[in-house]
C-alpha cells in the first residue's frame, strides 16, 4: 500500500527570511526609508572607507622617523616614537620604573573591580586604592625618601600627570563634598552659612579662572622667595572647585531620602554622625552614583585645562610636540591619540559606575 | 589678644626674613641648590621644545644651559620650567625661576615697569608675512584687503594693526588661539596671509601640507629682540647672565668653538686669553671661576654653534644668520669686549 508521503517543507521564499527580510523590514520598508538608507549608506561609506583606509590600511605603525611615513596614511610612528614623552613627560628615563610600578599598583586595585571576584577581596583592593596607593605613588614618583632620588614636579608630565591630577582631585573632592553637603543642610547657621558661601563661590567661578589665579596672581601676594609648587597650587584649585560640585550632587541625594528615615534614625537614639554614617549617607550616596560618576568624568576631562598654566598633562605634552618641524602635519594623529586615551579612561569610569549601581541595587524604591 | 599680636608679629617677621634671605643673592642660591631654574616656553620649535627623549632643546634652552655651565660647571644642572606667555613675568618676579629665557621681546614697558632686566639679545627677530605663492604678491605693501591669520593677545596682533593703519590699507583679522592653529587655518585657506615672528614662520611653514606653495615676504614690520631676563635688583646675577652670552658671541668672533677650545686656551691672542681665563681675572670679578667660558664653550659652544644646532640652515627650521650674524660679517651681533 502506498502511503501518502508529504513533501518535505520548503524553506520560506527568499524575500521572507534571513538578512533579506531584515533589510526589507528595517531599511527598505517604505519609499522614504529606502531613500534615507541609500543616502546615509552612501555618506557612511564615503566617510568611513577613506577614514579606515587612512587610519589603518595606509597607515605606518613602526619606523625610525618622519621619513618612514606614508603621506596618504596616518603616521602612527610619531605617536610610537613620542610615547615615552606622552606617558611620563620629562620624567627621567632611568627612574621610569617608579611611575611604572605605580601604574601596576593602580591596575592591581582597579582591574579586579571589573572581575567576578569575592566581594571581600575587591573591597580590600579598593581600600588599598584610596589609601595605600596615593601614599605609595607619592613616595615613588616624588622620591626624596627611602634612598629614592627626588624628582621635581616640573618634570612630571603626560598621562601620568593627568592621572595624578584626576585621582587626587576625585579622592579629595568626594569627602570634602560630602562634608559640605551635610554642612549646607545643617541646622547650625554659622556652619550652614560657611558651606553655602563656599559652594556658591567656587561653583560660580570658571575653573580656568581659578587655575589662572593660582598660577599667576597668587605668587604676587606671597612674600618674595616664598613659592608653592605649581602642581600643588593647581591640585588645590581643582579640588576646591570639584568639591563644590560634588557637594551639590550629594545634597541632591540627601534631599531624596524621605523624612521618615531621618526620624527613624533619630528614634533609634543615634547621634548625628552615626545617623548620617549608618543610615542616611549609604542610601543617599547610592542614589547619586550616576551624578557622582558624571562629576568625576567631567573632572577627568577638566584636568586638561592645566595646559594654560604650563603643566604638561597628556594633552599639553602632545600639543607641545605637534609643532616639531621634524614631523610635518601630525596634528590629527596626536589629537586622535589623546582622544583615544581619554575615551578609554572615561568609558572605564562609566562602566564601573554602572556596575556599582547594579551591585548596590537592593530593590527598595523610595 | 596680646599673645595673638605677638604671634602674628613673629610670623610676619619670619616670612619677611624668609623673603629677605631668598633675595640675598641669586648666584649663591643657584650654587646652594646645585641647579639653575630656567623658565622656557611650552613648545616653540627651535627655541624651546622637548625632543623625543623628553629633553629640552632649542636656542633659549641652550642659553640657560650655558649659564648653568658657567655657574655650576654642568650644562645639565638646569631645571626647566615651562611657562605660558601670561605667567612668565610673575614666575620670575616671585622667585619661582632664576632666569627667564622664553623668546621674550625686549621693550620699554617690560624693562621699566615690571621689575625686570633684559640681559641681552640671543635672537634678533621681527614680524613677517607668509603668503600663498598662488596669490602672486611679492611685497607686504600689496596686501590691501587681505585676510590675515594671527594669534590672539600677542604683540603680533598689535604690530599688524599698526602696519596696516600706517600704510592706509584694509585687512580682515582671522584670530586663532595658538600658532599651530593659525598655521592650520592658513593651510585650509581661511586667510590669505599668515603673520608671526619670522623665526616662527619658518617653522610653521614646514607644517603646511605643501610647504613649497607658500613664501615669506621680504618685509619685516617690527623689531623683536629676544633675550634672557632676570629680576631687577641683583646686579651680580644680572652681570653673570649678561656676560655668559657676551662671552659666547665674543668666542665666535675670535674663532673659539667647542672643537678647538682646548688648544685655544694656549693661544697668543690676548682677547682669546682673557675670554678663556688664561689671562686676567674676568671670572673672579663676575663671581665665577676664571675659566668659566672654557666650560661654556666646551659644553654648549659659541653663539654660532648654538644657532646652527637649533635654528640654522641644516635644521628643519632652516634660518639663515641674517641680522643675527656677527658685526664683522654684516650682522648686528656685537658684544662688548672682555677686558
Amino acid at each position: 500500500m502506498a502511503t501518502h508521503q508529504p513533501l518535505p517543507d520548503q524553506p520560506p521564499p527568499i524575500s521572507q527570511r534571513g538578512w533579506l527580510r531584515w533589510l526589507r523590514e528595517h531599511l527598505f520598508s517604505t519609499w522614504y526609508n529606502s531613500v534615507l538608507t541609500v543616502v546615509i549608506g552612501y555618506w557612511l561609506i564615503s566617510t568611513f572607507v577613506p577614514l579606515i583606509n587612512w587610519a589603518f590600511i595606509q597607515a605606518v605603525f613602526t619606523g625610525d622617523g618622519a621619513d618612514a611615513c606614508n603621506p596618504d596614511g596616518a603616521c602612527w610612528v610619531f605617536v610610537e616614537q613620542r610615547l615615552g614623552f606622552f606617558i611620563y613627560g620629562f620624567y627621567p628615563a632611568e627612574f621610569r620604573w617608579r611611575p611604572n610600578l605605580v601604574f601596576a599598583l593602580f591596575a592591581l586595585s582597579v582591574v579586579p573591580q571589573f572581575l567576578p571576584l569575592p566581594t571581600t577581596i575587591r573591597k580590600w583592593l579598593a581600600i588599598f586604592g584610596i589609601t595605600g596607593l596615593p601614599l605609595a605613588a607619592y613616595f615613588l614618583i616624588a622620591g626624596g625618601h627611602f634612598g629614592l632620588e627626588s624628582v621635581p614636579t616640573s618634570r612630571w608630565g603626560g598621562l601620568m600627570l593627568t592621572l595624578i591630577l584626576a585621582y587626587v582631585g576625585i579622592l579629595a573632592a568626594l569627602p570634602i563634598g560630602i562634608l559640605l553637603a551635610l554642612g549646607r543642610r545643617s541646622e547650625m547657621p554659622v556652619i550652614r552659612g560657611i558651606c553655602v558661601v563656599f559652594i556658591e563661590f567656587w561653583r560660580a567661578v570658571p575653573l580656568i579662572t581659578i587655575l589662572f589665579m593660582a598660577s599667576v596672581m597668587l605668587p604676587l601676594f606671597l612674600p618674595d622667595g616664598v613659592t608653592f609648587d605649581k602642581l600643588l597650587r593647581a591640585l588645590v584649585g581643582i579640588t576646591l572647585f570639584q568639591s563644590a560640585y560634588m557637594a551639590e550632587v550629594v545634597r541632591g541625594g540627601l534631599q531624596a531620602i524621605p523624612r521618615g528615615q531621618y526620624e527613624a534614625a533619630e528614634a533609634l537614639g543615634l547621634g548625628y554622625w552615626r545617623r548620617m554614617q549608618l543610615i542616611i549617607l549609604p542610601q543617599a550616596l547610592k542614589i547619586v552614583i550616576p551624578g557622582i560618576a558624571n562629576t568625576v568624568i567631567s573632572l577627568f576631562k577638566d584636568t586638561t585645562l592645566v595646559l594654560i598654566i604650563g603643566l604638561f598633562d597628556l594633552l599639553g605634552a602632545v600639543k607641545s610636540t605637534l609643532s616639531d618641524p621634524a614631523w610635518s602635519n601630525v596634528m590629527a594623529e596626536g589629537y586622535l591619540f589623546v582622544a583615544f586615551c581619554f575615551w578609554v579612561f572615561c568609558f572605564g569610569m562609566s562602566r564601573y559606575s554602572h556596575r556599582l549601581e547594579k551591585q548596590l541595587e537592593t530593590g527598595h524604591r523610595n | 589678644m596680646k599673645k595673638t599680636m605677638i604671634m602674628f608679629g613673629l610670623a610676619a617677621t619670619g616670612l619677611l626674613a624668609l623673603g629677605a634671605q631668598a633675595q640675598a643673592s641669586t648666584l649663591e642660591d643657584v650654587r646652594d641648590a646645585g641647579q639653575l631654574r630656567c623658565g622656557v616656553s611650552n613648545g616653540l620649535p627651535g627655541f624651546s621644545q622637548p625632543d623625543s627623549d623628553g629633553n629640552w632643546t632649542g636656542l633659549d634652552v641652550d642659553t640657560c644651559r650655558a649659564v648653568a655651565a658657567a655657574v655650576l660647571g654642568d650644562a645639565n644642572a638646569v631645571e626647566f620650567i615651562p611657562l605660558t606667555a601670561a605667567e612668565r613675568f610673575t614666575a620670575l618676579q616671585s622667585g619661582e625661576i632664576d632666569v627667564l629665557s622664553r623668546n621674550t621681546t625686549w621693550t620699554t614697558t617690560r624693562d621699566a615697569s615690571l621689575g625686570l632686566n633684559f640681559t641681552g639679545t640671543n635672537y634678533y627677530d621681527g614680524q613677517g608675512f607668509l603668503v600663498k605663492e598662488a596669490l602672486g604678491v611679492d611685497s607686504a605693501y600689496d596686501l590691501d584687503g587681505a585676510a590675515v591669520c594671527t594669534q590672539a593677545g600677542t604683540t603680533t596682533e598689535l604690530n599688524l594693526a599698526d602696519f596696516f593703519r600706517a600704510n592706509d590699507m584694509e585687512y580682515e583679522a582671522v584670530v586663532f588661539d595658538t600658532s599651530e592653529a593659525s598655521a592650520q587655518g592658513f593651510d585650509n585657506n581661511r586667510c590669505d596671509i599668515l603673520t608671526s615672528d619670522t623665526s616662527q614662520l619658518a617653522a610653521l611653514r614646514t607644517q603646511l601640507s605643501d610647504p613649497d606653495s607658500a613664501v615669506i615676504l621680504p618685509e619685516v614690520i617690527s623689531k623683536e629682540p629676544l633675550g634672557p631676563v632676570v629680576r631687577q635688583g641683583d646686579d651680580e646675577w644680572f652681570n653673570v647672565v649678561k656676560w655668559v652670552l657676551f662671552g659666547q658671541i665674543n668666542a665666535e668672533e675670535y674663532g673659539v668653538d667647542s672643537t678647538n677650545v682646548d688648544e685655544m686656551v694656549d693661544s697668543n691672542n690676548p682677547n682669546v686669553e682673557r675670554i678663556l681665563g688664561a689671562d686676567g681675572n674676568m671670572g673672579e670679578i663676575l663671581g665665577l671661576n676664571d675659566d668659566f667660558m672654557v666650560e661654556v664653550i666646551s659644553e654648549i659652544g659659541n653663539y654660532g654653534e648654538m644657532f646652527d644646532r637649533n635654528v640654522g640652515p641644516d635644521t628643519p627650521i632652516g634660518l639663515s644668520r641674517g641680522v643675527n650674524a656677527l658685526w664683522t660679517d654684516g650682522g648686528i651681533l656685537y658684544a662688548p669686549p672682555f677686558r
